[in-house]
């Protein structure tokens, strides 16, 4: 029979939000099913692939190995909290711009990823990208419109003037 | 010819197409607003799941589901019996069943299905479904069933175990053998991998009392899950909309009809409420219809000069448990090798396998990187053999643009020079080849790819895309295709042709793609076959617009029509831009004077040159290039390889999106990269053919830190078949990076790989056996004899030949319907 439900209170995309769950629900569940939220995806559901990952007090999680339950009180954040109404976000021009986003289904998690990574370094070296996104598969971009996408986000977001160069888009002469 | 002078005008005339745009749906994509399939949810919505073989080849001696039945929440259970009509994706193996009938053929084969209220009542209900196997002997791979052919995993096929045997010959190689200065043998294996999308499969039905059944699935290929579930289901196809869903990745995983869309539509009807399913990872792996684990012979004669005198390649395909794609498969691993350098004799003996293994079927490249990968390292060492450098071995001899080959394929625009010329120079290849410290290395490969195939999987008339444009009176304009977005840009190609056909810009046109109620028909995104084709009918219907169009406002315009010209959302006299009014008004125009403004536009290939059994795979409207050079650095004392970084040219004709083109250029590296070092499916045990790794954790695939950096040239030779010259760039780009990689670990410390992935423990073993003065390679010791039929004789079309078969090609197989349908 089912479970008596869970309710908790959490802060979701800069908003309080209270909700009602069978307890054994991960976080990606209640987002996904409890919440509507469906911009969070899952490609394994064991913690293998990072295409679920959200910001939980600023901190990248793999929301599929995270039970609802623990976010009790906690700040979460998911892919629909990035944009500024209808402005997207640094990441998501650039993601956009660049092409770093072609099935668009791991798509979230990254833009997640390297949000708190240029929260916490706003001028990420190459090297640094890549460790930082070294836990989020993508299948089908090679990751390097990825990096480029992140790397000029960052420069906008340091109030730089940055443009995607002509190599990145056309290639090399 | 219009569009044949349009590709011979320059990329200045050009407002829209080759500029890097951002693609129509990127913005819904980085919001997380794209809707894919298991993001959709009905009310009363049911949820499935499928029971699965633990066998690898077992028959069934009875299942009862009384107990799951009886659990609180089950809806209905479906067994083999429920659905007992045939599908698969080609016309000649329609060997599979929504769920198994009589036998489970690989662990993992789908054997019942459950609606439940909720997807954990469902799952408890399968552990209650009773299921009585007498298990047979597994088929394990390749060589197992060549040498048991009993007991036989299907009752059709060519031989005992074996599903296919191929035998083609085009000219006397044994003559061009014998006037060759070197001939040279060498053994290859291509291990299988998978796709691996990042997003699971998942399908949505719904059943309307009308009779009508609706499914949005995660497919490639709406066009033949509409066929498969008309003819399983029995329904009317006018019945039954098939709605694609933005693929979460695909790479050629999602083109076959699938057990689980059939099952959740036949639970829907019977039920009335609609179910979905969303496989799990490790049911991702039991789909697969990946890479053809392929062992391969070739034989190639050559002169001093490296001018090639006769080839004979060999190919034994490991298919998997069902038939899926596996003909087409395997002709493609014969049918490619002479599209880059002139081979004036060729033979080709293909054969493909039935194991109990998860089906193979097309991934990225289709059959070809396999046999590219053999022969461009079989290339590496004949260039060594003759002291010639791989790279002048290669610039010799290519095959000439606008000419027809031995097997008859006709090759359109060819740009294979100017790539390897790329790469040499931006490699630096002349000052690193054989120069390089012990340790680092350099390698280059080659290789070509279809632009679609020239024939339709099931052989008829009709063009194989077609377009409808509206143009609505307040200027909007929205074109509808049976295309499917699967990342790589379908939509947003549509958007950008018609755009630049009318004047408008790309986010002016709205696209409706993919559902078979809505859109005409396109057979899908596979083949790398939709740039070109929907691109074509898509000039077709845009430029039809724009006449009808320019007709009706040249009066008001006071112009000849011929001068009516269209651009910034204006229309207007070329003599004077000035005289002119906005595409809106345009519209109105034509559509007072000649009622709703609406066109259509189609393509269909033009027949290929071979009319041989066995010619309608290879042929294609053009063919993309690629040249690459990779850079390795192999680490001795334990065999990692790694790729700092790798060179690519690639030519795509002309560039639509040239952002897009990018990605797709960098994402084959990226897929290619993952092949040439780690992925692989791997079995567990001899007889036992479990899957050893069903997870992203145990399947290797590169992260950010494998992946290595990449320089990238697009080269435009435009070919007059394509949309505006354009080619493929989504799959080719692939082919050469196994071969560069391996010919580059050569270079760098001197053992030969002759087998992808390239591992630390082969590495390892190749660097041991050299120690020891022993041949110093890992590869294949050998090719089994197999019972060929008689050689499908067809004379090159230097010898006379007018494309037909000489002799052979009678009899028995009916196959050829599929694969060589317009015969004459």
């Amino acid at each position: 029979m089912p479970d008596p439900k869970a309710k908790i209170a959490f802060e979701l995309n800069g908003e309080p939000v209270e909700v009602a769950f069978a307890p054994h629900k991960t976080l990606l569940e209640v987002l996904r099913e409890d919440l509507a939220l469906t911009g969070t995806k899952h490609g394994c559901e064991l913690g293998e692939c990072g295409t679920c990952t959200v910001l939980l007090d600023g901190a990248p999680v793999l929301s599929c190995l995270v039970l609802g339950l623990a976010c009790e009180g906690r700040r979460v954040k998911t892919v629909e909290g990035l944009a500024q109404g209808s402005r997207l976000h640094p990441l998501q021009e650039a993601f956009a711009a660049l092409g770093a986003a072609q099935c668009g289904y791991c798509t979230p998690a990254f833009l997640l990823t390297a949000d708190a990574l240029l929260t916490d370094n706003p001028s990420p070296g190459r090297d640094e990208i890549k460790q930082a996104l070294s836990g989020n598969l993508c299948r089908c971009t090679g990751y390097i419109k990825i990096y480029e996408a992140v790397e000029l986000a960052a420069a906008r977001l340091r109030g730089e003037r940055a443009e995607p160069t002509r190599e990145s888009l056309y290639g090399s002469r | 010819m219009a569009r044949a002078k349009k590709a011979a005008d320059g990329p200045t005339a050009l407002r829209v197409v080759g500029k890097a745009l951002r693609k129509v749906d990127a913005t819904a994509k980085v919001l997380g607003v794209t809707k894919f399939a298991d993001d959709l949810s009905l009310p009363r919505m049911l949820y499935c799941k499928l029971l699965r073989s633990p066998h690898p080849h077992a028959r069934i001696v009875r299942i009862d589901a009384t107990r799951a039945l009886a659990l609180p929440g089950v809806k209905a259970v479906l067994t083999g019996k429920d659905l007992p009509i045939p599908f698969g994706i080609l016309p000649v193996s329609q060997d599979e069943h929504a769920l198994a009938l009589d036998k489970a053929r690989f662990v993992g084969d789908p054997v019942a299905g459950v609606a439940a209220v909720s997807e954990e009542v469902a799952t408890a209900a399968l552990d209650l479904i009773a299921v009585e196997y007498e298990p047979l002997r597994p088929i394990k791979d390749h060589l197992d069933a060549v040498e048991h052919p009993e007991p036989r995993i299907h009752d059709y096929g060519d031989h005992g175990n074996l599903h296919k045997l191929i035998n083609l010959e085009f000219g006397d190689v044994e003559a061009g053998f014998a006037a060759a200065d070197v001939v040279r043998e060498d053994l290859l294996f291509f291990e299988g991998n998978t796709h691996l999308p990042m997003e699971q499969h998942a399908a949505l039905a719904d059943w309307s009392p009308d009779g009508k059944l609706t499914l949005w699935s995660s497919t490639q290929t709406p066009h033949y899950v509409h066929r498969a579930l008309a003819k399983v289901l029995e329904l009317a196809p006018a019945r039954v909309r098939v709605i694609a869903t933005t693929n979460g990745g695909a790479f050629g995983g999602k083109s076959d009809p699938f057990s689980h869309e059939i099952v959740v539509a036949k639970l829907a009807m019977l039920t009335g409420r609609p179910v979905k399913i969303t496989l799990t990872r490790e049911e991702v792996f039991y789909c697969h219809r990946g890479r053809h684990p392929t062992l391969m012979w070739v034989k190639t004669g050559v002169k001093q000069d490296g001018a090639i005198t006769a080839m004979h390649f060999k190919s034994l395909l490991d298919g998997g448990g069902y038939g899926s794609y596996g003909v087409a498969s395997t002709y493609y691993t014969g049918a490619l090798q002479t599209v880059t350098h002139h081979v004036p004799r060729y033979k080709f003996q293909g054969a493909r396998a039935f194991t109990n293994k998860p089906p193979c079927g097309p991934k990225r490249g289709h059959g070809t990187p396999q046999p590219r990968f053999a022969l461009e390292v079989h290339f590496d060492k004949i260039a060594e053999q003759l002291g010639i450098d791989p790279a002048d071995f290669r610039l010799k001899h290519l095959v000439p643009p606008h000419s027809l080959t031995a097997n008859w394929l006709r090759v359109g625009s060819m740009g294979l020079a100017e790539c390897i010329r790329k790469v040499v120079a931006g490699s630096g290849w002349n000052e690193k080849y054989r120069k390089l410290p012990y340790g680092r290395g350099v390698g280059l490969a080659c290789s070509s790819y279809i632009t679609g195939a020239g024939l339709p999987i099931y052989w008829n008339a009709m063009p194989h895309s077609g377009v409808q444009l509206k143009c609505d009176r307040g200027g909007g304009v929205t074109v509808f295709c049976g295309s499917t977005e699967i990342g790589q840009g379908s939509d947003s190609v549509l958007a950008i042709i018609v755009a630049e056909v009318l004047g408008l810009d790309p986010f002016d046109i709205a696209v409706v793609s993919a559902d078979t109620d809505l859109t005409p028909v396109d057979l899908g995104s596979y083949s790398s076959r939709v740039t070109l084709m929907t691109g074509n009918a898509a000039i077709q219907a845009a430029e039809r617009a724009r006449d009808l169009i320019a007709r009706h406002a040249a009066p008001k315009l006071e112009a000849p029509v011929e001068r009516i010209t269209f651009a910034g959302r204006r229309v207007f006299d070329a003599a004077s831009p000035e005289r002119g009014i906005s595409f809106a008004e345009a519209v109105q125009l034509a559509e007072a004077a000649a009622g709703t403004v609406g066109t259509v536009g189609s393509y269909t290939p033009a027949a290929g040159a071979g009319k041989y059994r066995g010619a309608g795979v290879g042929p294609s409207p053009a063919y993309s290039y690629s040249a690459c050079v990779a850079l390795v650095d192999v680490d001795p004392a334990t065999g990692i390889v790694q790729v700092p970084k790798i060179w690519i040219a690639h030519d795509v004709g002309r560039s639509i999106n040239a952002a897009a083109v990018m990605g797709q250029i960098e994402g084959s590296i990226y897929m290619g990269l993952g092949e040439a070092l780690m992925e692989e499916m791997a079995y567990r045990g001899n007889r036992n053919v479990v899957h050893k790794i069903p997870s992203l954790l145990e399947y290797k695939s590169p992260t950010t830190l494998e992946m290595c950096d990449v320089v990238t040239y697009v080269v435009e030779d435009p070919d007059p078949n394509g949309p505006f010259g354009a080619k493929e760039c989504g799959q080719g780009p692939l082919l050469p990076v196994p071969p560069a990689v391996a010919n580059a670990v050569y270079d760098a410390v001197g053992v030969r790989i002759d087998e992808v992935p390239i591992t630390p423990e082969k590495v390892f073993k190749a660097l041991r056996r050299k120690e020891k003065g022993e041949e110093p390679r890992f590869g294949p010791l050998g090719f089994p004899d197999l019972p060929w039929p008689e050689p499908i004789r067809v004379a090159p079309p230097w010898e006379g030949g007018d494309g037909r078969a000489v002799e052979g090609g009678k009899g028995r197989e009916k196959a050829v319907e599929v694969t060589a349908g317009r015969r004459r």
